[in-house]
């Protein structure tokens, strides 16, 4: 027919979404591998310090240069890739579960539990969660735990809401009424029926979380709180590049801000397909 | 007897959709509640199913108060009255086949070691074969998911029934399958049945008595 509505324009072209998503999938599986197999592969120690070489620009033995005492970059980005998706991961993880199980049992249990549950959360979402931070690894000596803590700790309120708001809607059905009526218990009703339903949006949650969290390490180690300082991360990497910079040497900084960009922005990339398929109604907006 | 005492509920407590209403079932009777769209009696199921708490009156299952709503309410009270809704789709959980809606309630209250003989017994009761109880509630009509929704109603043997328009949704021979198995469960448990509905024609035919309930005035 001629006049249908809906004509096809008889390319086959792919849709931006498509690439989108196929360009995020590559870069996710390069960042896994990279981080995976350099490392145990290279034989080589990040930390080796050469005088002789230092701050030499982009080349073909140095391919991302080096930093001011002479340590290849490339292979201090990549233990630097390494540890911030170690962080963001765990963290994001432990951030998921808690805000899960607080936002589940403050739906499930209703009254004044929830009342004064979400009340508290809104007291931390209050302060901004950078300085909350600040403080958590403050009181803590220097290292990969605390920086954990510290994101975790600021960063389940979010989930909180969203599984709350979504265990109170489920709540209302009539299968928790017939459930009720059938002799479950509350208990049972929330692992049997609530979480399970919760779980997509979650883990969700969690995938959406992991750039932020390591966005958060970075910045906590860009302003010398996280990491210790000898520890090739992304943010120390960008920190003791600052110096460099000034005198115009652009590499030390380019190279390990786009190894944070890159990989965050591929993980917020397949989150968000990911939210498509699971809530269509509610287009990609990359929510970092 | 199941006992609703001058019941007074709704969702709003200053504007109640059920004033003082009074309504009495006596054991293996089936009573018939009519009424238009709105006038409250879904509300007046939920009160006497123990799911909704209302705002006065008290509900007397077999000669003891209800002494909760909901979760508060005793296990035993709240599993002597089996609970049938108007839409089978959204009294389902979505991720459980068939088979699980059905064994539910016998987990809910620890009785694992029935689940199989008394699901298949069911199972046959209301005419669902092998294949279907593999099926999740997506994968089946809404006739189909009604029928599991009736077992699930009938499997802890609740002595008191109350279906909120449960043919509502089905076609005349659906219809016709789930009223004679209830008739069957009642002939077989003397348990007391409350319709609610607003097809006057099938209640007066299936309940020994039917209650016709006007629009309350507004105010």
């Amino acid at each position: 027919m001629a006049d249908t509505l809906w004509r096809s324009t008889g390319r086959t072209r792919r849709s931006t979404r498509t690439v989108r998503i196929s360009f995020s999938a590559v870069t996710v599986a390069a960042v896994v591998l990279a981080v995976l197999i350099v490392p145990p592969l290279a034989q080589l120690d990040e930390q080796a310090v050469d005088l002789s070489k230092k701050l030499l620009p982009p080349s073909w033995e140095h391919p991302f240069g080096t930093d001011d005492v002479g340590r290849d970059l490339l292979l201090r980005c990549v233990y630097g890739l390494r540890i911030s998706l170690l962080v963001g991961l765990v963290a994001a993880l432990v951030a998921t579960v808690v805000g899960t199980l607080v936002g589940a049992a403050a739906a499930a249990f209703g009254g004044w539990t929830d009342r004064i549950v979400m009340r508290l959360v809104d007291t931390f979402a209050s302060v901004p969660h950078l300085l909350l931070g600040i403080f958590i690894v403050a009181m803590f000596r220097p290292g990969v735990w605390p920086v954990i803590a510290s994101v975790a700790l600021t960063h389940w309120l979010s989930t909180a809401r969203i599984v709350r708001s979504e265990v109170l809607s489920l709540r209302s059905r009539p299968f928790v009424d017939a459930a009720i009526s059938g002799g479950a218990s509350r208990l049972r009703l929330t692992a049997r029926h609530l979480l399970p339903s919760v779980l997509p949006q979650a883990g969700l949650a969690a995938v959406l979380m992991v750039p932020h969290a390591m966005w958060h390490e970075s910045a906590l180690s860009f302003l010398g709180l996280g990491l210790p300082t000898h520890q090739a991360s992304l943010g120390n990497l960008v920190q003791s590049a600052r110096s460099s910079l000034l005198a115009g040497d652009w590499w030390p900084t380019l190279f390990p801000g786009l190894f944070l960009i890159i990989p965050t922005l591929a993980i917020a990339g397949l989150a968000g397909a990911w939210r498509e398929r699971i809530n269509p109604r509610r287009r990609s907006e990359l929510m970092l | 007897m199941l006992e609703l005492d001058t019941i007074t509920a709704g969702y709003d407590r200053l504007r109640p959709v059920v004033r003082e209403v009074s309504l009495t079932l006596a054991p293996g009777e089936a009573v018939g509640l009519l009424g238009p769209s709105g006038c409250g009696k879904s509300t007046l199921a939920k009160v006497a199913a123990l799911l909704h708490r209302p705002y006065a009156g008290r509900v007397v299952i077999d000669g003891e108060p209800a002494r909760g709503w909901r979760h508060t309410a005793p296990r035993a009270q709240r599993t002597a009255i089996g609970v049938v809704f108007q839409q089978p789709r959204m009294s389902a959980d979505p991720r459980l086949p068939l088979r699980d809606l059905i064994a539910e309630p016998l987990r809910a209250t620890g009785r694992r070691d029935e689940v199989p003989a008394r699901v298949g017994e069911l199972a046959d009761t209301v005419g669902l074969t092998g294949e279907l109880l593999g099926r999740r509630p997506h994968e089946v009509s809404d006739g189909q998911l009604q029928r599991a929704c009736l077992a699930r109603a009938l499997v802890l043997r609740p002595r008191w029934l109350i279906c909120d328009e449960m043919t509502a949704m089905l076609d005349a021979s659906t219809t016709a399958a789930l009223v004679a198995v209830v008739e069957e469960y009642r002939a077989a448990e003397g348990a007391g049945l409350l319709a609610v509905g607003h097809d006057s024609i099938l209640l007066e035919r299936w309940c020994d008595r039917t209650v016709h309930w006007q629009t309350p005035p507004t105010d």
